[in-house]
């Protein structure tokens, strides 16, 4: 039966509870952000003790289905002030999903200054003191819990961005090759720190195949589902060949790929980190140019990038990251951008949030522009050390700003802007206004249908149907979250009529329901909603649904782009 | 009149990466493409100096064309 764990860490107990009846349709994003919403004072401070912590798999997660095998993290973010959820890859998800945990909880704070970890196991969560591992970076980490516990061990970490509580920290999910993935944005690495667990080590040995009401209807619903990510272009051949940095060229070439903090939308170095001069220089250097996150994953748009001695650099390297420390902070060194995200995963820090905050911090003059091996001394020496400048860059890029003066902070409700310039790309740019999540491009990915021609076409440079086009996405979007399936389903979900009832047919088979896909849509809409009135009690309002003054003041080259949304038409976004 | 032509993704194997070509005048994105052995049900994006165009778009003198197949991440 599945069950819900909380951890409290008040007096360091856990109890085990059955699911509440309200909760039993929900996993991932869907349940995550009701419990949140549910439990979470949302004026509390989100690094005190009455914030909350929880982890949970997918409603498909552990399942046969493709690319199920997500875990999402929720609580108060303590970048934002906002409700956040953030789904990773890895193995946890899929170990939690066995062992029948439909979501941990944990709660309070330590009254004693030490640190802990978690045990997950059949036995139940085990709270243990943990002093060995303080102050050790995630690959020292992994390795010290697989020498402990078993290579097997499923493990959720901090680095010591998130044991210093930095806003930017992330919350680190070992892969299938004992490399990172991470729940990356919103500072939920400092709210694990807060509650003073070190790591959690998961074993699911024992543990049963994850129950299937009707496995025949699951089986024909999983291979047209799977059959329809193969056959779709983007998530069959685009993605598996060149990973998502495939991206830096044409948003490049359509005007808008942020560069030099956001100031152009062309860079002259964009072909030397294109995912196309990525994918030569991995296999000339014997690296693999595919790569999954979790077993099950048939898209592979991972990838492992080796130097020129062919060793190992870094694995799960993505156009954000690409594109922030490349683009936006002038660098066409891919080598250096390669260390650096090898770096970050090791401090535990977003790649996205520290990128766009390098972009700011080089404005401000705390570096030069384009000056990879500084960005790479300040990473281990200052952010990894948490000197003082270090925990300032290590809030992310509106404390870089706000610290040092400057007015182009490219941040809504305080999270960085990613990757697609919001004048030039106008769809993208609603999506970062009003996501309850701050500035996140995945939340309702309208690069799809402006730039990429998937799921229609609406033009980049128009005002005309972006609203629209970003709350669809966005309500599609928080009910994917919540099934454990990979964001990039979306793309032959978009196109491939098939694809979606397949994956509704998964989940209606595997809990004996029957969902229709207007449930779906009125689940996405819901979770959009319960997370909206969480921010609003938390003090926000459609004011804070803006872009930067900036994005209005100063055009963008090469189409002289503006942002020219009123007011008024950005809060038709709510209007559902 | 001369256009300069750009490819992306796949459609550099085999081929360039970017070329300069004469065109007659009236030429359009089509042409081109059908002229690189390339079929319509390949094209995904279709940009004229950085802007989205039909395959038909008729292309003038100094013109940079990019051709993409279906690509996506995010």
């Amino acid at each position: 039966m599945d069950k819900i764990i909380r951890i409290n860490m008040n007096d360091l107990s856990t109890s085990t509870e059955t699911v509440p009846a309200a909760w039993a349709g929900l996993g991932g994003r869907g349940l995550t952000s009701t419990i949140v919403a549910a439990e979470v004072p949302p004026t509390c401070h989100a690094l005190g003790p009455n914030n909350k912590l929880v982890f949970a798999p997918g409603l498909l997660t552990g399942t046969p289905a493709a690319n199920s095998g997500r875990l999402s993290a929720g609580a108060k973010s303590p970048l934002t002030g906002t409700i956040k959820e953030s789904n990773a890859g890895g193995t946890a998800a899929q170990m939690l999903a066995r062992l029948d945990i439909k979501a941990l909880i944990i709660e309070g704070i330590p009254k004693e200054d030490k640190w802990y970890s978690l045990h997950v196991s059949m036995e139940g969560v085990a709270i243990r003191e943990e002093t060995e591992l303080v102050g050790k970076w995630n690959f020292a980490v992994i390795e010290a819990i697989e020498a402990r516990l078993g290579k097997k061990t499923g493990i959720l970490t901090i680095g010591p961005a998130g044991e210093m509580k930095m806003t930017a920290a992330n919350i680190s999910v070992k892969d299938p090759d004992s490399k990172i993935r991470s729940h990356g944005r919103g500072g939920l690495g400092a709210v694990m720190g807060s509650k003073k667990i070190k790591f959690i080590s998961i074993d699911d040995q024992g543990a049963p195949k994850v129950p299937i009401a009707d496995p025949e209807k699951f089986k024909t619903a999983a291979r047209v589902f799977a059959k329809a990510l193969m056959d779709h272009p983007v998530s069959g051949e685009g993605l598996p060949t060149y990973g998502t940095n495939v991206l830096v060229n044409i948003l490049n070439e359509a005007g808008g790929l942020p560069t030099r903090n956001f100031t152009v939308g062309n860079f002259d170095g964009a072909d030397k980190i294109s995912g196309e001069t990525m994918h030569d220089t991995i296999v000339a250097r014997g690296g693999k140019p595919k790569h999954g996150c979790h077993a099950g994953c048939i898209i592979q748009c991972s990838q492992v990038y080796h130097d020129q001695q062919g060793k190992y650099v870094t694995s799960g390297f993505e156009y954000e990251t690409i594109w922030g420390l490349g683009a936006d902070c002038c660098i066409d060194n891919l080598d250096d951008i390669a260390r650096a995200d090898n770096l970050m995963d090791d401090i535990g820090i977003d790649s996205i949030e520290t990128a766009v905050m390098f972009g700011v911090a080089m404005e401000a003059g705390i570096l030069p522009w384009g000056d990879s091996k500084e960005m790479l001394r300040i990473l281990t020496e200052e952010i990894g050390r948490g000197t003082p400048l270090g925990r300032i860059l290590g809030g992310g890029a509106g404390s870089v700003g706000k610290t040092y003066g400057v007015t182009r902070v490219p941040v809504v409700k305080n999270q960085g802007i990613p990757a697609y310039d919001p004048r030039s790309v106008k769809g993208i740019g609603i999506t970062y206004a009003t996501s309850t999540m701050g500035a996140d491009h995945t939340a309702g990915y309208t690069i799809a249908t402006n730039i990429l021609n998937v799921g229609g076409y609406v033009d980049p440079l128009k005002k005309d149907g972006q609203v629209e086009l970003s709350r669809n996405l966005q309500i599609a979007t928080a009910a994917v979250d919540s099934t454990g399936m990979c964001i990039f389903i979306a793309f032959p979900a978009l196109d491939i009529p098939e694809c979606l009832p397949a994956l509704i047919d998964m989940i209606n088979a595997r809990f004996g329901i029957n969902l229709t896909g207007d449930d779906v849509t009125n689940l996405g809409k819901h979770i959009l909603k319960v997370e909206h009135q969480f921010n609003i009690e938390a003090g926000f309002s459609n004011i804070h649904d803006r872009l930067p003054e900036f994005f209005a003041t100063e055009t963008v080259a090469p189409h002289n782009a503006i942002w020219d949304f009123s007011a008024a038409e950005i809060d038709e976004f709510w209007n559902f | 009149m001369n256009i300069t032509v750009k490819l992306f993704a796949t459609f550099r194997n085999g081929r360039f990466k970017v070329a300069r070509q004469e065109h007659p005048q009236g030429t359009s994105c089509r042409t081109i493409m059908l002229g690189l052995g390339l079929s319509e049900d390949e094209i995904g994006v279709v940009l004229v100096n950085g802007r989205h165009v039909p395959l038909d778009q008729v292309l003038h003198d100094g013109d940079t064309l990019a051709l993409f197949p279906l690509v996506g991440g995010g």
